[in-house]
């Protein structure tokens, strides 16, 4: 017993910080890989999420089967991603961090408005697939066999990232873009076609962070608003600009406010913004962020 | 190979270039000379594609109109370039370092064959190819930067104060270098503050002063003449 909870009650809370840990990871990987590269904070990011939603209801009910669905909506989502680069964003690189923030935050209402004009405000069901319905024993209790799913994906797409950005070529030369563009360039790289295809793997993941957590919330216009708020909080704490920080964070804020709403259930929402301040005090620059990223 | 004709640039609202004409011949080592200011790194900068406003005639290997490539293209037409602070990215290591150089080559292919080749070539680069590039001392770090622009086999590399702040048995390790690279048909386009020693391993010199190019001279007859050496390139 530890503050009057059996300890098995703790570990399956930990659980479930864990699984809405793995949907801030997802959000706030892509957050800190478009900023990291192209120093755009998107605000549209939780409209993108949505987006996600919306297109794993959309593709469900044209498909018929989940898998299917989750395989496509990143691409869906993705495609989005690359036209609002290509189109939008681009024109304002080199006018300061403004532009590009101005424009995401109103993209994001335009996205939303849309979403309700076509689908309805209010919310729309998405089952989890037969095969995850259900609770699996995980040792210490019965645990939501579709949370348990979440984090193994997460985990896959978090290790698969990390290949790709360590050991592929690809990869290398996203890592030194986002150091120094122009060395990049004069070695005959064509950065702007880097900042289009990180646009569009960010926004796809986003994406793919909505259709998972479909099941687990309710699908409406405004579900991107909140997450957007957790998924800067995530990037924040883990510093701008880092994939090990980001995944160290997003588990991490998760954890604490699921904890939190055990301890202390007024607490739940306002934890995640005290473990920001914390941070903050203490390493401006987040867990695993650098110095003067924004110098 | 080079030929650059009135060649204007500009930074915001100063004029910096106001018609630069020079050239650099097959297998050529050239210098551009002058003091800070002169706009020796705005010539290189805006033969790379890196200032937004430049406008003049640059021909590159049989390609007219360089300045209308993206910036991008000119390396992968063959033309290297080292910045002059160096530009080693920082958290990746020297082999990364290298393997971008690579990236856009159609000698990617035979990427491990190449390192092991530069390695051969840079013995300090050998020991320390795994290691984070950003740890080695200045002179190494410019040694990576030369081995990085001209991994791909570029026809010419333009480099900007490549001895700058490096210790001088490092400075003669990089002068040597050049000699070999003369040598394997690589055309150069220098700029040194070491005049002497720039215009002893030079073919032919540029000297510049505010934004154009006021004298042009064979290394020997520039070398021999204290008078215009005085002039335009003491500090």
């Amino acid at each position: 017993m530890i503050g009057g909870f059996p300890i098995e009650l703790l570990a399956l809370q930990l659980f479930t910080g864990l699984a809405l840990g793995s949907v801030f990871v997802l959000l706030a990987v892509g957050l800190s890989l478009i900023f990291g590269l192209l120093t755009v904070v998107n605000f549209a990011h939780g409209a993108f999420y949505m987006l996600g939603a919306y297109a794993g209801v959309f593709f469900i009910g044209y498909l018929g089967n989940f898998w299917l669905t989750l395989a496509v909506v990143p691409f869906a989502v993705g495609a989005v991603g690359l036209g609002v680069e290509r189109w939008l964003v681009r024109p304002l690189y080199g006018r300061g961090i403004d532009y590009p923030l101005m424009l995401t935050f109103g993209l994001a209402y335009i996205l939303v408005e849309v979403v309700r004009i076509l689908f309805g405000a209010e919310g729309m069901p998405f089952d989890a697939p037969d095969a995850l319905m259900g609770a699996v024993n995980i040792g210490v209790g019965y645990f939501p066999a579709y949370r348990l799913f979440v984090i193994a994906a997460t985990a896959v797409l978090v290790v698969a990232l990390w290949l790709f950005l360590e050991k592929t070529s690809y990869g290398l030369v996203i890592r030194a873009g986002a150091r120094d563009s122009e060395i990049v360039r004069v070695l005959g790289i064509d950065i702007s076609l880097v900042w289009l295809v990180v646009f569009g793997l960010g926004t796809a993941v986003a994406g793919l962070a909505g259709v998972l957590s479909a099941p687990m919330r309710s699908v409406f216009p405004d579900m991107g608003t909140t997450v957007l708020v957790e998924a800067f909080v995530v990037t924040v704490v883990g510093g701008m600009g880092s994939l090990a920080g980001a995944v160290v964070a997003g588990l991490l804020v998760g954890v604490v406010v699921s904890m939190t709403s055990l301890f202390a259930p007024a607490m739940a929402e306002v934890s995640m913004f005290a473990l920001m301040a914390l941070v903050l005090l203490v390493r401006p620059q987040g867990l695993f962020g650098k110095k003067g990223l924004m110098g | 190979m080079l030929k650059v004709e009135n060649l204007h640039a500009w930074y915001d609202h100063s004029h910096i270039l106001q018609g630069v004409s020079l050239e650099a011949k097959a297998g050529e080592i050239v210098s551009i000379i002058g003091r800070n200011g002169a706009g020796k790194t705005t010539t290189l900068r805006s033969i790379m594609g890196l200032v937004k406003k430049c406008r003049g005639q640059v021909d590159f290997d049989g390609t007219p109109e360089l300045l209308d490539q993206p910036a991008h293209s000119r390396y992968r037409m063959g033309l290297g370039y080292v910045p002059e602070d160096r530009r080693i990215v920082p958290g990746l290591t020297v082999r990364e370092n290298l393997r971008l150089g690579l990236v856009s080559s159609p000698l990617k292919k035979r990427e491990a064959e190449i390192i092991d080749r530069i390695a051969e070539t840079f013995p300090r680069l050998k020991e320390r190819l795994d290691q984070v590039a950003e740890t080695m001392s200045g002179g190494e770090q410019q040694m990576l930067a030369i081995a990085r622009a001209t991994a791909s086999q570029p026809r010419m590399v333009m480099l900007d104060e490549p001895s700058e702040g490096i210790m001088p048995v490092l400075v003669d390790e990089m002068f040597e270098l050049f000699s070999r690279l003369r040598e394997e048909g690589t055309t150069i386009l220098l700029i040194e503050q070491n005049v002497e020693r720039a215009l002893s391993i030079s073919d032919r010199a540029y000297i510049m002063d505010h934004g154009t190019i006021v004298h042009e001279a064979s290394a020997a007859a520039l070398l021999a003449d204290k008078v215009i050496q005085d002039r335009y390139c003491s500090v």
